[in-house]
């Protein structure tokens, strides 16, 4: 078996992050969201490993439980983009004729929308919260896995193996996700990877404009809103949030490039 | 180019049918938007406490117990006719204030899209020239940096470092508040503007605000032009022309410009269009931090007053100029490229 470092160091640094959250109840010194005024605004120091923010909450705590809702919003949006596309992608090019010109023409479509424009529009329109933020993003990201699994789909058509099954009787649905949807899988987790990281910033922008979960809940984006009125005195409030959304990012993009390489039979 | 050149008008058109389609459908979105938010229009008129027949009486003036076919058939013919309503935040039309901000916009995303553009492309080429070697492990590493960084983070912290601290550049906004407030910035691009006005002073106060937000609205597209430059790049150059070509022994330069250009420029363009309108897309988190008064930061000031007429009113210009920015580039490359007809 080859092993790819970028995979394996991205793979480490989404294992630590998903921990950290997981583990946010023990491992935080105080609560995330109790105000304490009497300790505004302090710097970091061995009380505060973080510093205090502008109520007086542990800056500490707040990154732990706010690598929750990030995280929580990176699944759903996977859990729904990845089967709907590939989903769509595989009955349009199992089945062709008028089907696979419907699914495969919405698919253009919705591929050259604008994301990150229609998700804010949606939780501007439909109120923010992070249910919401997920359907936003979900709307506009399912199409890649769509053209991916049909393209899959159609080369696979004319193989004997399919052909096998299906003279044994195996037919439609299980057909498609017993012996479809695994000629799907690698293309499916580079481009699953590389869309994480851009969801990851996505979410984190829409906590930045105050779109995603609501205070006094602690989220990355949301806490680099907060820190960004006091960007020129008290700095590491709003660095320490974008440092993190920073180092989840980079893990997934790392990720992608590791799992493209190993794919790749041209690498080395 | 010597061959007579004649432009597939089928494949063109057929390119612009599309367009229309997914246009068309972009419309569909925002309306269903407009139709399905919480915040009732006929309520916000009338206040909470009308009566049941006035505010029946308001939904039918404002045709909203239409069924929704025909509402949606009111709503293009209104935006057909460049009616998007009154902001309630500005009391202006929306189609007043955009005219007023896009420019705005436009300057950014297209300064940002000139420096991507060559950074992006320089990069690539540095990068294929010798796969694996070290300048293309850098290269690798900012490219990822780059789109592994949040945009409005970056913002902030290139605010920090280089307005606060070190005083290069302009702090937020076009102009400092001395030119701001003097100067008539009727074309609404500031460069522009400020070259006509002839104060001196002013054209250079317009770059020294002007560099961060395009700095740092480039800093994402660059590692996306990289990349696919060099993708571009790379796979073309495993192919048994380019060996032939080696054998015949001409100068990797001269395959460069002769033989690997031409090919992979249909890819190239396609990259550059689809970041141009990321870019345009990109610029409302960049505009929101550094109160650059665009498209975007109306979008996020109207979010913000859950003003729904100028939230859809900004989702649909920006995403009326994504989709033909797309759309005319996919007609344009499948006409220019015979293999792709």
């Amino acid at each position: 078996m080859r092993h790819s470092p970028a995979a394996l160091g991205g793979g480490a640094i989404l294992a630590l992050v998903l921990m950290l959250a997981l583990a946010a109840p023990w491992l935080a010194p105080y609560s995330p969201d109790q105000p304490d005024l009497g300790q505004r605004l302090e710097a970091p120091s061995a009380a505060h490993w973080l510093g205090t923010d502008g109520l007086g909450r542990d800056v500490l705590s707040r990154m732990l439980y706010g690598a929750r809702p990030t995280l929580a919003l990176v699944a759903l949006v996977a859990a729904g983009m990845v089967p709907i596309g590939l989903t769509a992608g595989m009955v349009a090019g199992y089945y062709g004729g008028w089907l696979e010109r419907v699914l495969m023409g919405l698919t253009n479509i919705v591929m050259a929308f604008p994301r990150l424009i229609l998700a804010l529009a949606f939780v501007g329109m439909l109120g923010p919260g992070l249910i919401n933020a997920a359907l936003a993003l979900l709307l506009t990201s399912w199409p890649a896995y769509a053209r991916l699994a049909r393209a899959e789909t159609q080369t696979l058509r004319r193989s004997d193996y399919l052909a096998a099954a299906e003279m044994q009787g195996i037919l439609g649905s299980r057909l498609l996700w017993g012996h479809v949807l695994p000629a799907c899988i690698p293309g499916t987790q580079v481009r699953l990877a590389l869309d994480l990281a851009g969801i990851v910033l996505a979410a984190a922008a829409l906590g930045f404009l105050g779109l995603g979960v609501q205070p006094p809940t602690a989220e990355w984006g949301l806490m680099i809103a907060e820190g960004s009125k006091l960007v020129f005195d008290q700095w590491w409030l709003a660095a320490i949030p974008g440092a993190a959304i920073f180092v989840l990012a980079i893990g997934f993009n790392l990720l992608a490039d590791g799992l493209r390489d190993l794919g790749d039979p041209s690498h080395d | 180019m010597s061959r007579a050149f004649k432009l597939p008008l089928a494949t063109l058109a057929r390119g612009l049918l599309t367009m229309a389609t997914t246009l068309a459908c972009l419309l569909l979105v925002t309306f269903a938007l407009s139709s399905l938010t919480p915040i009732d229009p006929a309520l916000r008129a009338l206040g909470d406490h009308a009566s049941a027949s006035a505010y029946t009486e308001m939904r039918h003036r404002l045709g909203l117990d239409a069924p929704w076919p025909q509402r949606f058939a009111r709503y293009t013919g209104r935006l057909l006719h460049g009616d998007l309503g009154i902001a309630e935040s500005t009391g202006q039309p929306v189609a007043e204030d955009l005219r007023h901000v896009f420019p705005a916009t436009l300057e950014l995303a297209t300064l940002a899209m000139l420096v991507s553009a060559i950074a992006g492309l320089a990069l690539g080429l540095l990068s294929a020239w010798r796969p694996r070697g070290v300048l293309d492990g850098v290269v690798r590493i900012v490219s990822l940096f780059g789109s592994s960084l949040p945009a409005f983070w970056l913002g902030l912290v290139a605010l920090y470092f280089f307005y606060a601290r070190l005083h290069w550049a302009g702090g937020p906004g076009r102009l400092d508040d001395a030119y701001e407030y003097t100067l008539d910035l009727d074309s609404g691009f500031v460069l522009l503007d400020t070259w006509r006005s002839g104060v001196p002073g002013a054209f250079a106060n317009a770059w020294a605000h002007l560099a961060l937000p395009v700095l740092v609205l480039a800093a994402y597209a660059v590692g996306q032009v990289t990349r696919m430059t060099r993708a571009a790049l790379l796979s073309e150059a495993g192919k048994e022309y380019v060996t032939l070509a080696r054998a015949k022994g001409a100068r990797p330069a001269r395959i460069l410009v002769h033989h690997l250009l031409p090919n992979t420029r249909g890819l190239i363009l396609t990259v550059l269009a689809l970041t141009y309108a990321s870019l345009l897309e990109g610029a409302v988190l960049v505009e929101t931090v550094f109160a650059w008064p665009g498209v975007g930061r109306y979008l996020t000031t109207a979010l913000l007053a859950a003003d729904t007429a100028a939230i859809l009113g900004a989702t649909l210009v920006i995403g009326c100029s994504f989709v033909v920015i797309n759309g005319l580039t996919d007609a344009l490359v499948r006409a220019l490229d015979p293999r792709l007809r």
